[in-house]
């Protein structure tokens, strides 16, 4: 099942125990949502470039923890509230809670904020001749309450130091008792029966959230408004090998290493450095190949905006023809004419110069066919979308039925996804070194990029409905043609990945 | 609005019980606003300086700390030159059971205590570290200069 190697024996996991409970579950509930093709799929062997992972959703989250809490408090024989204080004070890390806990109980609870020989929780009562030391009022009929430490406050003072603390310092599982100095954790108890429900709300929330941001192995879907978290067993030290990537039950699929959009087969550290170079460099480095030249010099970029051919280097003072580009001072008397041009140092002045755009140049073709594949990944969209509404129309004036019509979407959706992965093979053959490695990959991302063009090709025909049967033979063979081309690339750069058989250069 | 209990209570405290070496008065217009005095600690480079502070209780009081600042010119490097104060308790530290008084103790007792290693004005402490002597002697040349 595992072709990726990473050492799980090694990690603090949190779900150890129960790993393959979810394993199981993961399968099942995939399939739901997935029609029959791709269930067989689903059965065959993971593919090299896939990653094992699991999605939760809050509740489902939720009763992971509640389940843990319960199974702490009876280990060790505490309520539920303070195995929930000590459990995050470990960061969930139940394992080692308990180990250190029966070693070093005291000196566990005292860290973690925790009386846990308490007799009872905390409680709203009257004390006779009580006076609060945060509001200085006094009286018998004040309702006070005290954590297990017996510092005694009123329940507005609580209450109001409670909500300061979750709404203003979004604080939640390190809210301490307000006595100078004393660690004490306020429970999740007392802090639901001292604050409004829609505190409380915020309070249970950001108790999520902190869980899912100290678990490394947890990370919440990207997409606007998703709720859900998705579970990956990857450390960064694997992103050079491999591209994680996951799919939200919520339908966004992204790469679980940096959090961006599904980039396969491209990795991390070079998509941050392709897109960062894209964004300082694409407009600019277009307009500086079609409109500059460099100085022989000092390479500065130089545009000519008039005047005569006798240039001077602003930055290095070099003098030199910006026809010939050689040295002026070799012109001689023969002023504003150039007919030097195959002087030895005019060619050399123009070899650097040509050297200096070639990797103006090699960078300009990754970049463009990069752009070109979104581009068009948005248009493909938009085309469907006209096609959709023909085919709408189409359905109600013929014989076909709904499922007869939906080939379309799928093919459209299998071209937007190859021109995403055919996108990021330009950035990532930017960074490879040409050899014979690159070569073959160069050879499947041109298998690749053909087979998508003519499937696309295929979905801008006219569609006429007495020939309908057979353009939907002809687009559903070339859609799994064009899958199996992208398979094929994918398997093979995430096998080279896992044998750091490419070799990346610095261009 | 009206000043809440605790600030009256700790107002009329700190009048009936002064601390020797602080004094705190409100202003008679804004009972938030109090100016304050603290004598430089005997043994200190700031002894026999009187530091003028300025002390602000904000609308959130007690729940948020109160806002303190020297007005009177000190060389340390936990206060900068305007006056502001690097102390954990006027920031994450802060309780509600603090009170005005025992921050102005803890301040007092930065003054003795000065602790190069969290600093606020960064050349002070760079100086306090590598050359004690001087850094004392230049304290001292301040307190004669501005807070007497």
């Amino acid at each position: 099942m595992s072709d990726i190697d990473f050492d799980e024996g090694d990690d603090d996991f949190l779900y150890d125990e129960s790993g393959e409970d979810y394993l199981d579950e993961s399968g099942e509930d995939y399939l739901d949502e997935l029609d029959f093709t791709e269930i067989i799929q689903e059965k065959q062997e993971r593919k090299k470039y896939e990653v094992e992972y699991k999605v939760y959703s809050i509740e489902e989250i939720e009763d992971f923890q509640n389940k843990e809490i319960e199974h702490v408090a009876n280990i060790i024989g505490c309520f539920k509230e303070h195995a929930a204080t000590l459990l995050r004070h470990f960061k969930w890390n139940k394992e080692r809670l308990i180990e250190l806990y029966m070693d070093r109980t005291e000196e566990v609870t005292k860290e973690a904020g925790v009386i846990v020989d308490a007799q009872k929780l905390p409680k709203l009562i009257k004390v006779e001749d009580f006076c609060c030391d945060i509001c200085c009022d006094s009286g018998d009929d004040i309702e006070s309450l005290a954590l297990s430490c017996g510092h005694r406050f009123c329940k507005d003072c609580y209450s109001q130091y409670l909500t300061q603390k979750i709404k203003v310092e979004g604080e939640c599982r390190n809210i301490q008792c307000p006595s100078d100095a004393c660690n004490i954790i306020v429970d999740e108890n007392t802090i639901k029966m001292l604050v409004s429900e829609d505190t409380y709300h915020r309070y249970t929330s950001l108790l999520i959230r902190t869980y899912v941001d100290d678990n490394i192995f947890l990370h919440w879907c990207p997409a606007p408004n998703c709720e859900y978290a998705v579970e990956c067993k990857i450390h960064d030290s694997d992103l050079q090998r491999l591209v994680p990537t996951v799919k939200c039950k919520c339908g966004h699929q992204f790469c679980f290493g940096c959090g961006l959009p599904d980039h396969q087969p491209c990795i991390c550290s070079l998509v941050a450095k392709w897109l960062n170079k894209c964004r300082d460099d694409s407009e600019t480095a277009n307009w500086i190949s079609v409109n500059t030249k460099e100085c022989p010099k000092c390479k500065a970029s130089i545009e000519k905006n008039g005047g005569c051919n006798h240039m001077t280097c602003k930055k290095c003072k070099n003098e030199f023809c910006w026809v010939c580009m050689g040295p002026w001072s070799e012109h001689g008397n023969q002023w504003y004419t150039c007919n030097r041009f195959e002087e030895k140092t005019s060619v050399d002045a123009r070899d650097s110069q040509s050297r200096s755009r070639a990797k103006l140049e090699r960078y300009l073709h990754y970049y463009n066919r990069y752009a070109n594949h979104e581009q068009s990944a948005k248009l493909d969209t938009e085309l469907y979308e006209k096609t959709e509404r023909k085919m709408e129309r189409m359905q109600k004036s013929s014989e076909l039925s709904w499922i007869e019509v939906q080939f379309l979407k799928e093919a459209v959706e299998t071209v937007v996804q190859c021109r995403n992965t055919l996108k990021w093979t330009y950035s990532f053959a930017f960074y490879l070194q040409k050899d014979n490695q690159t070569t073959l990959f160069e050879d499947n991302q041109r298998d690749l990029e053909m087979a998508v063009e003519q499937l696309s090709e295929l979905l801008e025909e006219e569609i006429k409905p007495n020939r309908i049967a057979e353009l939907k033979q002809r687009v559903v063979d070339k859609s799994i043609y064009v899958k199996h081309r992208r398979e094929i690339l994918l398997e093979d750069t995430a096998q080279g990945l896992k044998e750091s058989r490419w070799v990346f250069i610095d261009p | 609005m009206a000043l809440p209990k605790r600030i009256i209570k700790e107002t009329e405290r700190l009048m009936a019980e002064p601390t020797p070496g602080i004094s705190a008065v409100p202003h008679e217009d804004n009972l938030r606003y109090f100016d304050v005095e603290i004598s430089g600690p005997d043994g200190s480079a700031y002894e026999g300086g009187k530091f003028k502070l300025e002390l602000f209780l904000p609308e959130e009081y007690p729940m948020s700390p109160p806002k303190v600042r020297f007005l009177t010119k000190i060389y340390h490097p936990n206060i900068d030159k305007l006056g502001r104060i690097c102390l954990d308790i006027l920031k994450d530290k802060w309780s509600p059971a603090h009170q005005i008084r025992t921050v102005l103790l803890s301040i007092q007792v930065l003054l003795s205590d000065p602790n190069p290693d969290d600093p606020l004005a960064n050349d002070v402490a760079q100086e306090w570290k590598t050359n004690k002597e001087k850094a004392i002697a230049t304290a001292k040349e301040w307190t004669e200069k501005y807070a007497k």
